[in-house]
C-alpha cells in the first residue's frame, strides 16, 4: 500500500481544553454590553459576599456606597474634587504611556511638585504680593516636575534604562526629601507642614466654592493635552515612537527628543497636580500628599485607553469606589478591609472582562465541530 | 522504493505537503538520509528547506505524507517528541540564557535520571566535548562566549539530549572562516560516530567540501538527491535555479540614464563586529531598475538602510547627482531628515512593511502622513491631503479595504504592500529602493508592483529593486548587482545575464577558494 493510498492520519491530534483565539474587533454595542455584564456580576458577588459575612442587606450596603459620594452639597464636591484630581495626574502620565513609556513615578513626580510649591508658600508667603506668589509657585512646582520627569527619560533615551524601575525609584527620593523638608520646616517633629505655616499663596474661592479653581483648570488641561495628543504634530510623533520605533526612525523622527520632551510634558502636568493639590486645596505637604493616586492614574488611563476625555469616566468610577466603600466602612461599624474588598472584586470584574473583549475562547467540543 | 534502501536510512520522508493558506511550502517531498551521512539541502530563498526542517523537528507538521525513523513509521507533533525520536536541530537563531553557564543551558528543560546535579552534567558535558573535539568550557557563561561558542552549546545541547540525526540551519552564515574549519571538523567526528547530519546552507562549496550527498530543494519540491563527488558546483546550481521561466514583465530601455546614485567603497560593521557591508562600489542610473540578487541576509538590508540614512557607514561614500541643478550632494552620515532638507527625493519601501514602513495600528490615512506631516501649519496637522492620497491610493491601485479609516494591519499582504509602495512613489521620488517588495503577495498583486516601478523609471526615477526571484530579476531589471556575505561579487546587464551566472555569483564569496 502506497502512502498515496492510505487516509490522511487524523489520530493523536489532542485539541487542549481550551484554545484562546485574538478576537479582530468587537462592535462596540457588544463592548459596551461585556462591559456592563462585569459590574453586574461584580454587584452580585459582592452582594453575595456581604450577606454571607456581615448578614447584613447588600442593597443597603450600595445605598451607603453612594451616599458616601454623592450623599449631599459638601460630599459631591469633595468626590469633584477628588476625581478632577485623580484625573490631572491620569492626564499627565497619558502622553508618556502612548509613547509605551512605562511612567511609574506620577506619585513622585506629583510629590515634588507639591513639596516646591509649599516650599514658594512658606518661605516666600508675605514676603510678595500673593498673585505673585501663586505665579513663583506655579513655576517652581512645573520646573520640579519637569526635572523629574526628565531624569529618567534622559537615561532611557540615551542608555536605554528601564523607565520603570528608574521612575519607581525617583519615587522614595522625592518622599525622602519631603520627609527631609519637614524636619527642617517644623522642629517639632510633626509629619505634615498644614495651613498654619503655608498661610499664603492659597488659591481664591471660584464662585464661592472651595476646590472648584482647580476643577476648572483640570478640566482645561484635559481638553488641551486631548487636542495635544490627537491634533498635534508632537502628539502624532508620540504615536509613532509608541507603536514602533524603527518606524519613527525610518521617516526621520528624532526619537531621543521626543521622549526626553514627552516626558518634560507628562512631568510638568504632574507637578501641576502637585500645585494644585497643595495650593488650591490642602495648604499642607506630607508624604502621603499624592497619596497612591500616581498609582491609581495608572489604571485610570488604561481603563480609558488613554483616551483623556473617557478618563473622566474612569476616574469617576474608581473615586466613587474608594469613597463609597470608606462609608460603608464607617456606617456599618465594619473593617476598613471589607470596603477594600468590595472595591477590589469591582475593580477585578471591569479589568477582567477586558480580556473577554480582546479574546475568544473555544471549548474543545466545539473545537471539533469546527474540523468536522 | 525497496525494503533495503529503508533498512540503511536513518530519515525518511514520503510524499511530505505543507501548505500555509494558499501558499505551498513543500508539495510531494521525498527525501532519505542515510546513517552516518553528512546530507546537505540547498535550495534558494523560499524553496522550503526551513518548513521541510521544521516538520522533522516538531514544529509544523505535514499536511500528509509521512516521516520514517530507522524504517518505522512516526508521528512528531512537538519538539519533544522529535528529541525522544532521536532528532535534534540547531537552529539559525541560538536561544540561549544568557546569564547561565554552557552546562546550565544544556540541561536545561530535562528530567535526568538519578537527579539533579551540576557536577555530573558538567562532566559529561566535558566527556562530550572531549569525544567529537568541541571546544567549549562548561562553566563559561553564555554572555561572555562568542557566536562561534555560543553555537558549540547548541550542538552539544542536542547530542546531551541523544540526538543521532542532527539538523544544523545555515551553522556557517555566522562564522568565520576559521571557525567554519573548526565546525567541519567537529561534523567529520560526529559522522564517524555514526551521526546522520543534515546541514543546510547557500555557499556552494561548503557543500562540496562537508557533504556526502546533496538534496535539491527547488519551489517546494524535491528535484533531485546527488552523491556530491559526482556532480559539480555548475550543475547544482543548474539543478537550484531550475530552466528560466518567462513571466511576461514589462521592460523598456530608456534613453537617457545619467547616473543618479555614486555608491563608492562602502563599508559598514555589525553590532557583533561582522563586516555586513564589504567594501560595495555601484552607480544606480536614472531611468533604469538595478536589481540587488543575493541570498537573503548578504546585507542587502543594510546597504539599503545606509543609502537610507538610517545607518552609519564605517566608510565610502555615498554621492547624489540632483536632476534639478546637476548638483553632485553627499549623503555620508546623514540622516533621513537631513536628506530630505537638501531636496534629495529618495523614497525606501522596506523588507519590513509594518514594522518600519507603516504603523500597523494606525489607519490609512495616518500612515499616508508618515512622510508628510511635517508640511502645512505648524504645531497642528493637517490631515486632509494625506485623505486625499489615501482615498486617490485606494482608487488607483486597488486597495481591498473597508475604507480609508481602516488600521493597515487588517488588510491583505498585498494591500498592505500597495499602500506602502503608494505612499513612496506619491513624492515623484528620483530614487526609489524596494527591499523584496512582492514577497508574499500573490501574482497580481506582484504585477501591480512592477508595473509601478517600471512607471518609475519611464518618469526618471533611478530604482533599486532587491529581490529574491532570479526570473523576476532577470525580466525586470536593466542591470543586476549579485552580492555574497555583504560583497559585491559581480555586476550583470540584465538581457543578457543568465540564470545559472547569477546563482553562481550568489554563492561566491570574495576571497573564499572556489
Amino acid at each position: 500500500m502506497t502512502a498515496a493510498e492510505r487516509p490522511v492520519k487524523a489520530e493523536k491530534i489532542k485539541a487542549p481544553l481550551i484554545t484562546i483565539t485574538k478576537r479582530d474587533s468587537l462592535p462596540p454595542y457588544r463592548r459596551i454590553l461585556i462591559r456592563a455584564a462585569a459590574i453586574v456580576a461584580a454587584l452580585l458577588l459582592c452582594s453575595v459576599i456581604t450577606l454571607i459575612v456581615t448578614k447584613s442587606n447588600p442593597i443597603e450596603i450600595y445605598k451607603t456606597m453612594f451616599s458616601g459620594a454623592f450623599g449631599n452639597g459638601i460630599r459631591i464636591i469633595r468626590t469633584v474634587y477628588e476625581i478632577s484630581v485623580l484625573l490631572i495626574i491620569a492626564v499627565a502620565i497619558t502622553p508618556a504611556f502612548k509613547m509605551k513609556f512605562w511612567n511609574t513615578g506620577a506619585e513622585g513626580q506629583v510629590l515634588i511638585g507639591g513639596l516646591t510649591t509649599a516650599m514658594v508658600m512658606l518661605y516666600l508667603g508675605g514676603k510678595v504680593p500673593d498673585g505673585l506668589l501663586i505665579v513663583v509657585m506655579a513655576a517652581a512646582a512645573i520646573g520640579a516636575g519637569v526635572i523629574w520627569g526628565v531624569i529618567p527619560a534622559f537615561f532611557k533615551a540615551y542608555w536605554k534604562t528601564n523607565e520603570t524601575l528608574f521612575t519607581l525609584m525617583m519615587n522614595y527620593v522625592a518622599i525622602q526629601l519631603v520627609e527631609c523638608f519637614l524636619k527642617i520646616a517644623d522642629k517639632t517633629g510633626s509629619n505634615v507642614v498644614g495651613p498654619t505655616m503655608l498661610k499664603n499663596g492659597w488659591f481664591p474661592k471660584f464662585f464661592g466654592l472651595d476646590y472648584m479653581l482647580d476643577v476648572v483648570i483640570i478640566a482645561v488641561l484635559t481638553v488641551l493635552v486631548y487636542i495635544y495628543l490627537r491634533y498635534s504634530k508632537h502628539g502624532y510623533e508620540i504615536s509613532v515612537v509608541g507603536e514602533s520605533e524603527n518606524t519613527a526612525k525610518y521617516i526621520g523622527i528624532n526619537v531621543k527628543k521626543v521622549i526626553i520632551r514627552t516626558m518634560a510634558l507628562s512631568g510638568a502636568l504632574c507637578g501641576i497636580a502637585g500645585l494644585l493639590i497643595v495650593g488650591g486645596a490642602s495648604h499642607s505637604i506630607s508624604a502621603e500628599t499624592a497619596g497612591g493616586r500616581g498609582f491609581t492614574a495608572i489604571m485610570v488611563s488604561w481603563l480609558a485607553k488613554f483616551n483623556p476625555l473617557l478618563m473622566v469616566f474612569s476616574s469617576l468610577l474608581i473615586v466613587f469606589l474608594e469613597r463609597g466603600a470608606g462609608e460603608v466602612a464607617t456606617v456599618f461599624s465594619l473593617n476598613k478591609s471589607f470596603s477594600d474588598i468590595l472595591t477590589g472584586i469591582i475593580l477585578f470584574f471591569i479589568i477582567g472582562c477586558e480580556f473577554f473583549i480582546n479574546y475568544k475562547l473555544h471549548f474543545r467540543r466545539q473545537a471539533k465541530e469546527e474540523r468536522v | 522504493m525497496n525494503t533495503q534502501e529503508n533498512a540503511s536510512a536513518a530519515l525518511q520522508l514520503r510524499h511530505i505537503t505543507k501548505t500555509f493558506g494558499a501558499i505551498t511550502a513543500n508539495e510531494d517531498v521525498d527525501l532519505e538520509l542515510r546513517r552516518g551521512e553528512v546530507l546537505a539541502i540547498l535550495g534558494e530563498n523560499g524553496s522550503g528547506k526551513t518548513t521541510l526542517m521544521n516538520m522533522i523537528s516538531g514544529i509544523y507538521r505535514p499536511d500528509s505524507g509521512e516521516i520514517c525513523i530507522n524504517g518505522k513509521e512516526v508521528s512528531i507533533n512537538s519538539p519533544k517528541d522529535a528529541f525522544a525520536h532521536g532528532i535534534g536541530m540547531v537552529h539559525q537563531h541560538f536561544k540561549l540564557v544568557d546569564v547561565f553557564t554552557a552546562t546550565e543551558n544544556i540541561i536545561l528543560g530535562i528530567k535526568e535520571k538519578g537527579g539533579f546535579s551540576l557536577k555530573r552534567s558538567s562532566a559529561r558535558v566535558a566527556e562530550i566535548c572531549e569525544r567529537y573535539g568541541f571546544d567549549l568550557d562548561p562553566n563559561k557563561k553564555i554572555y561572555e562566549m562568542s557566536v562561534s561558542e555560543k553555537q558549540t552549546v547548541e550542538i552539544v545541547k542536542v547530542l546531551y539530549r541523544g540526538a543521532d540525526i542532527l539538523i544544523l540551519d545555515e551553522p556557517t552564515a555566522v562564522l568565520t572562516p576559521q571557525e567554519t574549519d573548526k565546525l567541519f571538523n567537529v561534523i567529520r567526528r560526529m559522522r564517524q560516530d555514526g551521526k546522520s547530519i543534515i546541514i543546510i546552507t547557500h555557499k556552494l562549496h561548503e557543500v562540496m567540501e562537508i557533504s556526502d550527498r546533496v538534496a535539491v530543494l527547488r519551489k517546494g519540491r524535491h528535484i533531485d538527491t546527488v552523491n556530491t563527488a559526482d556532480v559539480s558546483e555548475s550543475e547544482l546550481t543548474d539543478m537550484m535555479v531550475g530552466q528560466k521561466i518567462s513571466l511576461n514583465i514589462e521592460r523598456t530601455l530608456s534613453e537617457k540614464t545619467p547616473d543618479r546614485l555614486i555608491v563608492s567603497h562602502l563599508t559598514m560593521y555589525s553590532k557583533e563586529g561582522v563586516k555586513v557591508v564589504d567594501d560595495v562600489s555601484f552607480t544606480a542610473r536614472a531611468g533604469e531598475i538595478l536589481g540587488i540578487a543575493g541570498v537573503s541576509g548578504s546585507g542587502q538590508r543594510e546597504l539599503l538602510e545606509l543609502i537610507a540614512g538610517l545607518r552609519t557607514p564605517e566608510s565610502g561614500d555615498i554621492i547624489y547627482n540632483d536632476p534639478s541643478d546637476g548638483k553632485a550632494v553627499d549623503l555620508r552620515k546623514k540622516t533621513p531628515m537631513q536628506i530630505r532638507d537638501l531636496g534629495v527625493r529618495l523614497s525606501f519601501v522596506p523588507e519590513d512593511r509594518l514594522g518600519m514602513g507603516l504603523v500597523g495600528n494606525m489607519d490609512i490615512i495616518d500612515n499616508m502622513m508618515l512622510r508628510t506631516y511635517r508640511n502645512g501649519r505648524p504645531l497642528f496637522l493637517d490631515r486632509q491631503p494625506s485623505k486625499v492620497l489615501a482615498d486617490d491610493i485606494i482608487k488607483s491601485l486597488e486597495v481591498v479595504t473597508p475604507g480609508p479609516t481602516t488600521p493597515v494591519r487588517r488588510l491583505s499582504g498585498g494591500n498592505v504592500q500597495k499602500v506602502l509602495v503608494g505612499r513612496e512613489i506619491s513624492s515623484a521620488p528620483s530614487v526609489l529602493m524596494a527591499a523584496y517588495p512582492v514577497r508574499g503577495l500573490d501574482i497580481n498583486s506582484s504585477y501591480t508592483i512592477y508595473n509601478l516601478l517600471n512607471e518609475q523609471k519611464k518618469n526618471g526615477a533611478a530604482v533599486i529593486y532587491v529581490g529574491e526571484d532570479l526570473d523576476v530579476l532577470l525580466e525586470l531589471c536593466d542591470r543586476i548587482m549579485v552580492i555574497c556575505g555583504g560583497a559585491v561579487s559581480g555586476i550583470l546587464d540584465g538581457r543578457t545575464a543568465e540564470k545559472q551566472e547569477v546563482g553562481l555569483l550568489m554563492t561566491k564569496r570574495k576571497g573564499a577558494e572556489q
